[in-house]
């Protein structure tokens, strides 16, 4: 068609910065040693790269080197932490707290827990997608050994208050694990200064490769420790095994020099974006609805629903061009809409009405004006099809219609 | 997903869209699906009271595009039978002509399900007696 595609699924995964993969090429042929290697120079210079590499991701989340273990990628993080925390301190007791609208990784990770034994509460967020602190501190148990709550939403951006969770955390005792992978390379996330001991992220949301993520394990007041979930080696002070990812490391931490460098300006170029974008749609378009706290939210991230429109269908209106990610059902293969949306108290018709848009460092003015176009364009045409855009033009009680259920 | 040529071409150039007078005793209305489950069809049928053929159907959906194109298909395929016609169209036929993936065959279902509801309520209307409304006076 020759179109210009236009990427604005940042969240889903980001392009690998063309620095990143320069800074990588070297890992795979000059450089192909082990890191584990001690007694040659091949092993001797990929031991080094990872050790800066180490150092580099340690520096953009204010942590010691010591206190960061790769993985591969956010998902084995959660696990490890997770998991690895239920094991430890078991002797401490079974109770672990998270959120409704955790990743699927901390909450299928929380269900396997239940399954070995252990109790979990999932807290309930409001409107605007947050706990609520007064929750989180009566959830809280002389069992209780973790809790869990997401920095940034997914499909949201919605930020959590960090700091008022972890001092709640640190009133009780409880170890504070956060799944970060949307917030770190992206916004400022120091996780010693709000009480966070373990938190998970990973490379290729910050403009890395795919396949190696990180989880920091805090070493010192208190030292934390993991039960391992990959057993071999003893790399990565025992608790994770197998041969590092070199190439993919370098380019982790050379995409956390990247980030902590560019991070604020980028925030601010995109959040102006973000803002163009949200305001054009939610003023061209009627019954357009923002999704989540706006006070409280990642710049690059706005997460809208169109009423009456199926947000697959609207999507299909755009998406030889242009990429973005729905709530809706039809997304997926469960026929059930984002339960992150509904968590928030959307109903299932607006959570399948939704569209995320999440823009990123490559992406330009030209790219957004393009897409107010073609969203505002495919909102109408699919609602012009709408028999219930019809009828709420009309006047109609869509609520009072006994709908035949599928 | 990849979609075929021809679900494509009813997504993009949607035949037959639009509203008849419901009000009409000509005319038959199918209303199936709900928001909450992210598919709504409304399929509206004419009826030619002297050669009772349907001479006239439009739809309007709420849904994917295989919603959208399996109600743009069926309206196609509706203009010109006759309403025993009608009702021998069958899910699996749309299935077929527009290639849907296992995930959107409910989309055909829901389909064959409004063309049914219009002619029941075409039907109704007109007082043919129905096998449903049949077996229910018994």
């Amino acid at each position: 068609m020759g179109q210009r595609l236009i990427y604005l699924d940042n969240n889903a995964t980001t392009p690998t910065d063309p620095r990143v993969v320069e800074a990588m090429i070297p890992f795979f042929y000059d450089n192909p040693g082990n890191a584990a290697s001690r007694n040659h120079p091949f092993g001797w210079a990929a031991e080094q790269a990872v050790d800066t590499a180490r150092k580099q991701i340690a520096d953009l989340v204010n942590v010691d080197e010591r206190e960061i273990i790769f993985t591969s990628g956010a998902t084995e993080s959660d696990n490890l932490a997770i998991k690895g925390v239920f094991e430890m301190y078991q002797r401490k007791g079974n109770h672990i707290i998270t959120a409704k609208t955790e990743h699927k990784a901390v909450l299928d990770a929380c269900g396997k827990i239940e399954k070995m034994g252990g109790k979990v509460t999932y807290l309930n967020v409001d409107r605007q997608g947050r706990i609520s602190l007064e929750d989180l501190e009566n959830a809280i148990t002389d069992k209780t050994v973790l809790v869990s709550i997401m920095w940034a939403n997914n499909e949201t951006g919605v930020i959590q208050d960090m700091k008022g969770i972890g001092d709640i955390c640190a009133k009780h005792g409880v170890l504070f694990m956060s799944d970060a992978t949307q917030a770190v390379g992206k916004i400022p996330v120091d996780p010693k200064a709000v009480g966070v001991h373990l938190m998970a992220f990973t490379s290729h949301k910050m403009y890395g490769p795919k396949g190696v993520g990180a989880l920091f394990v805090n070493r010192k007041n208190p030292r934390v420790k993991v039960t391992s979930q990959m057993d071999g080696g003893g790399h990565e002070r025992g608790m994770r095994s197998g041969t590092l990812n070199v190439p993919g490391i370098v380019g982790f931490g050379k995409a956390a020099e990247i980030a902590k460098a560019e991070m604020a300006q980028d925030a601010e170029r995109l959040s102006k974006l973000r803002d163009k974008l949200q305001s054009a749609l939610t003023g061209m378009l009627e019954e357009a609805y923002v999704n989540g706290d706006q006070d409280n939210r990642m710049p690059h991230v706005t997460n809208i629903s169109f009423k009456h429109v199926e947000g697959e269908g609207l999507m299909m209106t755009f998406n030889q061009n242009i990429a973005v990610s729905s709530g809706s059902a039809c997304t997926s293969a469960s026929l059930e809409p984002s339960y992150v949306l509904v968590a928030l108290g959307l109903g299932d018709d607006l959570a399948h009405s939704s569209l995320r848009f999440s823009l990123g460092r490559f992406t330009t003015e030209e790219d957004i004006d393009e897409t107010i176009a073609k969203v505002a364009e495919g909102v109408n045409h699919m609602r012009d099809l709408s028999p219930i855009w019809e009828m709420y033009k009309e006047g109609i009680d869509i609520d009072a219609i006994e709908w035949s259920e599928h | 997903m990849a979609y075929s040529e021809k679900l494509l071409d009813h997504f993009k150039n949607p035949r037959n869209v639009g509203t008849l007078d419901k009000g009409s005793n000509n005319v038959g209305t199918g209303l199936v699906g709900a928001p909450e489950c992210g598919d709504v069809m409304r399929l509206q049928i004419e009826v030619d009271p002297i050669t009772k053929k349907i001479t006239e159907a439009k739809f309007k959906t709420f849904g994917c595009g295989s919603a959208i194109a399996s109600s743009s298909l069926a309206t196609e395929w509706l203009k010109g039978k006759t309403v025993d016609e009608a009702l021998a169209i069958d899910n699996m036929a749309i299935v077929e002509e527009l290639a849907l993936p296992p995930v959107k065959i409910h989309c055909s279902v829901l389909a064959e399900d409004a063309i049914k509801g219009a002619i029941k309520d075409y039907q109704t209307k007109n007082g043919v007696q129905t096998a449903e409304s049949i077996a229910a006076s018994h």
